[in-house]
């Protein structure tokens, strides 16, 4: 494995830090004028997604983390494992635990490519993309007039994800959402 | 990307003819002289923390202090200068590893008599983005009690490196300067009043470079060193400068003991020879353009940036 000096850390930078794999993502070089230089580096933990900050030393070094993106399509789950394939041809599939999923499992749907990041070949990580489209499987009937009011009703959606809609969707819509912030968006 | 073209706009190139006219009129009226040394010297800056640039058999100056000071001791009175710095590996979003600094001398000044120079040319030249501009000062003890809780002329070791380790989320293995620095740049800076020049002094004997130690009202021994904050930057480092020739070459050999390079022998006899009773400052002229411009990064200021040079 390779290994970085602080003159080289950047953003984007895969590197193992205190035995985690972990992505730059910002990097501050403080120097007391007199004193000792160190890099201040803002790190994310792909394996647990939690954004951390850890000084260094100048001219101390760590070592590379095999950390690679992949995208994927989502293809089915055994429920131990949420099966996803390679979309660069190879065909190849890979398993993700419902622990790797975190958040995105309420996202999931077969034929929609994520990205996945898979640390020592096995998946990390999964992110969905910024808007997926979902089938409404439950919610109220709506009340005619009320469309201008502006108000909203929760919807569930096929993958068990429950939004706020406004009053005039029904089940069986297709609706698209924002799956940064968890938001309708419109219908789809 | 294409990097052929200035990372900096014109119009902060214009600020810069600002700022220089602004100071060279300040001094001039106040009949300090402009003044050049040499930017490739035989000996470098011994800064144990600062690592100079050698080309061809020299030094690329990482400060003009040591060929100033040698003015100084030939009684050529107050000066001041402004010009390029070198400091390999400092490159960050507020460091350049070439960078332009003002230094200035006064003769029989005290430290306090240039803190308050220093915060008048300070006013004048930030007060566009500025006005007014409030001064604190602390001692180097009061503003890591106030803004760390930490009592540094009474806690342990342990609690200065528990903080520090807690600070940096590592062991970096430190020595007491070393995580006060951690603590310094991590804790203290951050939370120092905004739209305030703090003036830290006081610092510790251990910090002293090439300031005088002095003993504070409680009988402590400090350095006559301070320095100068703004919005959780460094801007400015003062001395009131060691004379003692035989203890300059003392900290010399102390500084460079682990190094190849040698110590700067006509700083020594210029010393010897006798430096006048003086205080000195150096100032970083970009994070004061950096600031005047609500800049984010120095490459924004400087004309090419290390990236482009």
């Amino acid at each position: 494995m390779a290994n970085y000096s602080t003159n080289e850390f950047k953003p984007g930078l895969r590197v193992l830090v205190d035995n985690e794999p972990c992505i730059m993502i910002d990097i501050e070089f403080v120097k007391p004028g007199k004193g000792q230089a160190f890099s201040r580096v803002k790190l994310r933990n792909i394996r647990t997604q939690r954004v951390w900050e850890r000084t260094f030393k100048s001219g101390e070094s760590v070592e590379s983390a095999d950390i690679v993106e992949r995208d994927m399509e989502y293809l089915y789950s055994d429920d131990e494992f949420w099966y996803f394939m390679a979309t660069d041809g190879s065909f190849e599939q890979l398993g993700a635990s419902r622990e790797a999923l975190g958040d995105t499992i309420k996202w999931l749907k077969e034929q929609v490519v994520y990205e996945v990041l898979l640390y020592n070949d096995a998946v990390v990580s999964v992110s969905a993309p910024n808007f997926v489209e979902l089938d409404v499987i439950e919610t109220d009937p709506g009340l005619k007039g009320d469309t201008a009011q502006g108000g909203s009703k929760p919807a569930k959606l096929s993958t068990g994800a429950v939004v706020r809609v406004p009053l005039f969707i029904v089940e069986g819509e297709k609706l698209r959402i924002d799956t940064r912030t968890g938001e309708y968006v419109s219908r789809a | 990307m294409h990097t052929w073209s200035p990372s900096a706009p014109r119009s902060a190139l214009v600020a810069r003819q600002q700022l220089y006219r602004n100071i060279r009129e300040y001094f001039y009226n106040r009949d300090v002289l402009e003044v050049e040394t040499p930017l490739l010297c035989q000996a470098p800056v011994a800064d144990p923390n600062i690592t100079p640039i050698q080309a061809d058999q020299r030094w690329l100056h990482t400060s003009p202090e040591y060929a100033m000071k040698r003015m100084l001791c030939a009684g050529y009175g107050d000066i001041y200068q402004i010009c390029k710095v070198f400091r390999q590996g400092e490159a960050g979003k507020r460091h350049n590893p070439e960078f332009t600094m003002l230094e200035w001398y006064r003769v029989g000044w005290s430290l306090p008599q240039l803190m308050d120079e220093v915060a008048d040319l300070l006013k004048i030249l930030l007060s566009e983005r500025f006005n007014p501009l409030p001064c604190l000062h602390l001692s180097y003890a009061q503003a890591m009690q106030t803004y760390a809780q930490l009592d540094i002329h009474h806690c342990s070791a342990n609690q200065i490196s528990a903080l520090g380790q807690q600070l940096a989320n590592a062991d970096l293995d430190l020595n007491r300067d070393g995580w006060l620095d951690i603590i310094m740049s991590h804790q203290v800076e951050p939370a120092l009043p905004k739209n305030t020049l703090v003036f830290i002094s006081e610092f510790p004997a251990s910090q002293a470079a090439l300031a005088r130690l002095a003993n504070n009202a409680e009988g402590i021994t400090i350095a006559q060193r301070f320095e100068v904050f703004f919005n959780g930057m460094e801007l400015a480092n003062g001395y009131h400068e060691l004379t003692d020739a035989k203890q300059q070459l003392e900290r010399f050999k102390h500084e460079l003991q682990d190094t190849q390079r040698p110590h700067d022998a006509h700083l020594i006899s210029a010393l010897e020879y006798g430096l006048p009773d003086c205080s000195g400052v150096a100032l970083g002229l970009d994070r004061v353009l950096l600031h005047l411009l609500n800049a984010q990064h120095i490459a924004q200021i400087i004309s090419f940036d290390w990236t482009r040079a």
